[in-house]
């Protein structure tokens, strides 16, 4: 087992397009670390400068203590499951999960007790004299993970391994490998689009940006204090609100009124004229049924309910002025999304009794609102001490 | 319902239009020399007529025949073996790797595998003679190979190009060296390919005849078709039909085998459940 630690890493292909620029993740000894983003970030990519697949242009790849930016991927000892599982087809899955102990030549008993220990883990056994041709999607994703922790590698490396089964599945296997990472303690790194994965199974999350790095914190830092608005319109969902706001005193002019905010964070955002505010749906409630302190409320007329049984979702359209709507287009774009209305997402409880049509009071948690720089997308009433690290190159106008 | 009917209504047409030449090569091979000579207008022979396993007997105990067997079993599986080997090499290199002359490479190929066969055999033949490669197993190989390679390099980088990149890099991560993964894993998923290359090789050169006469003076490197046309009687004005007839079936059966033995490894869809389909 070992740390793998990444030090400016670039990767530019021919063109000179850098699809990695200069990224720096320390990834601890037996930490699960994600690497999220849309597609086009630069995550897959990194992930195959890891192992050894992609050249590295420039900076330094450290494996424990070793610099391995020129070994070849056989001599990294790291174990990968690739997007397709990527199994031998003319192979029982025996075999294939034996494949890489026969290539170090390992003799048969051993070979034979591994793969029974991985199988079994795996709950594989009655498959093993079959073809993987023959096995479900899951089963496959079994093997494939099998033949990663038959041997004793530093590190596994995971390239979207659940982005081919369905919905069901994918929450079954998320759980099991959470479990096998832990049970293992092995330094892992997994690559996915999905913040739900990112969220549910990092210890630490990576967030990139067209191949820049935004924020490197635990999940829970990155949902409480995104350091800028792709951030915190990757992570969350449904997406977080934002809605133009400027700043007076201890009040925020939103389009439906203004709330009052705390002082500290006012001060941090005062006198910069127009802003973004960013806040979660969950941060909103029905203000009949709410029963919470402090907060702001507001009154607003509901275009449509979705009603879900436990919970609501009421959304509610608004008109942005020019320059908010603009950075906003560009940031349904970095997200890899295209709606072009610009409404609330007000997340409601379910005994909530509000119906598309009405005029709703609705109540705001003012303490979770964030204030966004529109040019540079900065998270003003960021807590920097509960963000993990943040890189201030991802702050660039868009 | 017109289908039902139309589809072996059909295929029994083609069958028969295929098989009634072999059909009437056998039928010919059972009947004796005298039978042909007066004319014998049955498919079956009529009595007095079959010659029973006689002419297949005569055959085999022709010295020049069996040489002819040996040399173009050698000739043929040498080539062939040949041919996918570099073949198989060469399509791997044009798959995986960008090299320059990548493009031109493969045009040659396809030039030269247009290349009219009998003009190379007047140059080749003097060129043989100055060498000493005429009337040689290396004489005859050395043409098949030149011919085959280019459909062969063309079929089995096809095949190469649809086995995905990740299952090599998937064995090299698992420690495989670029050999290793190569023969480990590249080449059992191209199987079909290479069977179909082998086929295709062996064919060109059991068949080939324009080589096999120009290039061989006697039984040293004689092939079967060649060596059929010198297969005359004693009468020159009434070569021997039946025993050309059990010839022919005879040299027939190698390719017959061959393609039961290689048309199982010719299995379509070996590789699915590599990937996510």
């Amino acid at each position: 087992m070992a740390a793998i630690d990444m030090k400016n890493i670039v990767k530019k292909y021919g063109d000179g397009f850098p699809a990695v620029n200069d990224v720096s993740i320390d990834v601890q000894d037996g930490e699960f670390m994600i690497l999220v983003g849309p597609s086009g970030c630069g995550k897959s990519t990194l992930l195959r400068m890891i192992v050894g697949l992609e050249d590295i242009t420039d900076g330094d790849m450290m494996i424990g203590d070793k610099r391995v930016n020129d070994l070849a991927p056989r001599d990294r000892n790291l174990a990968m499951v690739f997007q397709n599982y990527a199994l031998y087809p003319h192979l029982t899955v025996y075999e294939n999960i034996a494949f890489p102990l026969r290539l170090a030549k390992a003799p048969d008993s051993e070979v034979d007790e591994k793969v029974r220990a991985a199988s079994a883990t795996l709950e594989l056994d009655e498959h093993l004299e079959r073809k993987p041709g023959n096995l479900s999607g899951g089963q496959r994703q079994r093997v494939a993970m099998g033949r990663a922790i038959v041997r004793d590698a530093d590190a596994f490396l995971f390239d979207e391994p659940l982005s081919n089964l369905d919905a069901k599945l994918r929450g079954q296997m998320r759980s099991e490998i959470a479990r096998l990472q832990k049970r293992l303690g092995i330094t892992t790194v997994y690559v996915t689009h999905d913040q739900t994965e990112a969220m549910t199974l990092g210890d630490r999350v990576a967030v990139l940006k067209r191949g820049v790095l935004q924020q490197l914190a635990t999940p829970r830092e990155l949902y409480e204090n995104p350091g800028n608005l792709f951030v915190a319109g990757f992570i969350g969902s449904p997406p977080m609100n934002f809605l133009p706001a400027t700043v007076e005193g201890t009040s925020v002019q939103l389009p439906f009124g203004s709330v009052e905010i705390p002082a500290a964070k006012a001060a941090k955002a005062e006198g910069r004229g127009l802003l973004i505010a960013g806040v979660r749906p969950g941060d909103f409630e029905d203000a009949a049924v709410a029963d919470k302190q402090g907060g702001s409320t507001f009154h607003a007329t509901v275009d449509r309910v979705e009603w879900l049984g436990n919970e609501a979702y009421a959304y509610v359209p608004f008109e942005a002025p020019d320059e908010v709507r603009d950075q906003l287009t560009q940031l349904e774009k970095d997200l890899d999304g295209d709606s072009l209305r610009t409404q609330l997402v007000v997340g409601l409880d379910g005994s909530s009794r509000v119906a598309a049509g009405d005029e709703a009071e609705i109540w705001m948690n003012t303490d979770k609102l964030h204030l966004f720089d529109p040019a540079t997308g900065e998270n003003l009433t960021v807590d920097r001490e509960r963000a993990g690290r943040l890189e201030e190159r991802a702050l660039t106008t868009v | 319902m017109k289908n039902k009917i139309g589809l072996p209504v059909g295929v029994l047409l083609i069958l028969a239009w295929c098989l009634l030449p072999v059909a009437w090569i056998i039928s010919l091979s059972f009947k004796s020399q005298t039978a042909i000579t007066n004319g014998s207008p049955g498919f079956f022979p009529a009595s007095g007529d079959g010659a029973g396993w006689q002419n297949y007997a005569d055959v085999l105990a022709n010295d020049q025949f069996r040489r002819a067997i040996i040399n173009s079993i050698g000739i043929s599986l040498i080539a062939t073996t040949l041919s996918v080997l570099i073949a198989t090499l060469a399509a791997y290199a044009i798959a995986r790797l960008e090299f320059r002359g990548k493009k031109l490479v493969l045009t040659m190929a396809l030039v030269i595998a247009m290349f009219p066969v009998v003009s190379l055999v007047g140059p080749l033949f003097d060129l043989w003679r100055a060498v000493g490669l005429y009337d040689t197993w290396p004489g005859l190989i050395i043409p098949y190979l030149s011919f085959t390679l280019p459909l062969a390099i063309w079929t089995l980088s096809a095949f190469f190009r649809e086995i995905p990149w990740e299952m090599e890099q998937a064995a090299q991560v698992d420690g495989a060296t670029s050999w290793q993964a190569f023969r480990r894993v590249i080449v059992p998923l191209a199987a079909p390919g290479v069977f179909t290359a082998a086929i295709l090789t062996f064919f060109f050169a059991w068949n080939d005849f324009v080589f096999g006469i120009s290039l061989t003076s006697t039984e040293a490197a004689r092939p079967i078709p060649a060596s059929l046309s010198f297969f005359v009687g004693s009468d020159p004005f009434n070569r021997p039909a039946s025993l050309l007839a059990a010839g022919a079936v005879i040299s027939t059966i190698p390719i017959v085998i061959i393609i039961l033995l290689f048309q199982r490894k010719i299995v379509a869809g070996l590789t699915s459940g590599a990937v996510k389909g």
